[in-house]
């Protein structure tokens, strides 16, 4: 299988199979288009006119070179690694936990997926017992793994920062006892972000996530308090004073877009502008109906959007400027390796998520959702079907997935989304990967321009 | 080549003989929380 696109005049070809990707004159890239159906009289024929007869030979060859080489059109011998040695290689073991530190929050965010903070239960904390069960929970299911991942997460985490800590230190001592290296990260709206929390964060978090979504009306349209103010002046300067002292490293600022600023490049720009390196912001996902969920007529708007931030970015980097968008990075070279492109995000097979009560679901999108409840740490119990179920949903179960050629970038998708959308985890969701290939094209163009 | 310049080879499948160990990060956990694009990720071994 491949895909060839053109964008800003580079004609990009990528072989899916064996990840090769290459950059084609317009002489073999039109060959493409009729190489698989005719022999070498029949393309020079079609292209007779457009280019010279030497021309096309000399493109023709280096196209079956390419081919011979397993660089074009290789084969996709990766079905039965799929269905055999991926799914045993990659075991039952847990390795990265999402605590639910506090089922509330401080502000009352319109698109939030955990429906203003309860995720549609009440208002909870954890406590720091639920927290060490957790750990303890992690460390005996995580077998031979040595790194583990904690993220706390919410409702808003700050909120509960004191269970925060006494966690991250038990899971310290114990990971230390059980010969496991934990890191933890952090995502939070910042509100309650002071010199103390930063502090200890710094020296603790490997990663943290700090929500903001952009331009000021942007932002405060959608991320406003309890009594409906917005929230961009006052976290705007601790945002950017955590940053700086992570020296622009190891964080990242995380947007979200809707159909009310589809202009969303100008706020990925804003974030730039105001000096942030690691930038996230990525689409809603909204039911239908919201107002603000994001259409299939808003794609060809959106596509120009993530062409006019691909130049931007380029341009930027060039002139010594340049920043990260999480969306526009790919490794092609040292990437992950299959077994991790085939499995994806890891939702519930190696990636859990805790509520305050201590209950397990597949990922933080699932929480409260009871059909995929999957135990209790306290009774260190899981529910090992809901648990192969996820492992089974390969990039190979999924027949959307199986024909696409982005799917060794993209890995699934969303299991979360592909729910919400089709009731199915192995159904992608459309609008999410249109918006995927688009991105990867992008990606792959900036590629091109190192 | 003339016409064409390739700028990664065949990268995937070499990885298939090494990898699958499991160390590496998990991928919604690194920066995002609602989207999955592993390519971005790095090999532990790497
Ligand atoms: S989720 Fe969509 S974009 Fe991703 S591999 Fe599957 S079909 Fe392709
Ligand atoms: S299912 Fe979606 S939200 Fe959940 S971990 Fe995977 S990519 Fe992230």
């Amino acid at each position: 299988m491949i895909h060839k696109f053109t964008l800003f005049g580079t004609n990009i070809v990528v072989d899916t199979n064996s990840g090769a990707v290459h950059v084609f004159d317009d002489v073999a890239y039109d060959i493409l288009d009729y190489y698989k159906e005719y022999n070498k009289e029949g393309i020079e024929d079609k292209l007779r006119g457009k280019y010279s007869k030497q021309q096309v030979e000399e493109a023709l060859e280096e196209i079956s070179a390419l081919e011979k080489d397993g660089l074009l059109y290789s084969k996709d011998t990766y079905d039965e690694y799929a269905l055999k040695g991926h799914l045993s290689a990659w075991s039952k073991n847990i390795k990265a936990l999402c605590l639910h530190v506090s089922h509330d929050c401080n502000l009352r965010c319109k698109y939030c997926f955990a429906s203003t903070g309860n995720f549609g239960g009440e208002r909870t904390v954890m406590t720091p017992e639920i927290g060490k069960r957790s750990i303890d929970f992690l460390i005996k299911e995580s077998g031979n793994r040595r790194n583990l991942e904690i993220d706390f997460f919410g409702g808003e985490p700050l909120l509960n920062f004191s269970t925060v800590v006494e966690v991250v230190e038990y899971a310290k001592k114990r990971g230390e006892e059980a010969g496991k290296r934990f890191k933890f990260t952090i995502t939070t709206n910042a509100l309650l972000l002071n010199e103390e929390i930063k502090n200890y964060i710094n020296a603790n978090m490997h990663n943290v996530v700090l929500s903001i979504d952009g331009r000021k009306e942007t932002n405060d349209r959608m991320r406003y308090r309890v009594d409906g103010s917005g929230t961009y002046e006052d976290i705007m300067p601790v945002i950017k004073s955590v940053a700086e002292s992570r020296n622009q490293d190891n964080y990242y600022v995380r947007g979200t877009y809707t159909r009310h600023n589809l202009d969303f490049s100008r706020d990925v720009l804003h974030l730039a502008d105001e000096g942030f390196k690691q930038i996230s912001v990525e689409p809603v996902v909204a039911a239908k109906g919201t107002g603000y969920d994001l259409r299939e007529e808003d794609l060809d708007v959106l596509y120009k959007e993530y062409e006019r931030l691909a130049e931007e970015y380029v341009n930027r980097r060039e002139k010594g400027r340049g920043f990260n968008f999480f969306h526009f990075m790919i490794d092609l070279g040292q990437g992950p390796c299959l077994s991790k492109r085939l499995g994806g995000c890891g939702s519930g097979h190696e990636y859990m998520a805790v509520t305050p009560e201590g209950d397990i679901y597949p990922c933080h999108q699932f929480v409260g959702m009871k059909e995929f409840k999957m135990g209790n740490v306290r009774e260190g119990f899981l529910n090992r079907e809901i648990q192969e179920l996820f492992k089974r949903s390969n990039v190979y179960a999924k027949q959307d997935c199986r024909e696409c050629w982005a799917k060794f970038y993209c890995s699934g998708g969303c299991a979360a989304n592909a729910y919400q959308f089709n009731g199915d985890i192995n159904v992608p969701y459309k609008i999410g990967c249109a918006l995927e290939k688009k991105r990867v094209e992008c990606a792959l163009w900036i590629k091109t321009r190192e | 080549m003339k016409h064409i310049k390739t700028i990664n080879g065949s990268t995937l499948k070499d990885s298939m003989k090494t990898g699958g160990c499991g160390e590496c990060q998990t991928s919604c956990q690194s920066a995002c929380k609602t989207s999955c694009t592993v390519a971005n990720q790095s090999c532990q071994k790497n």
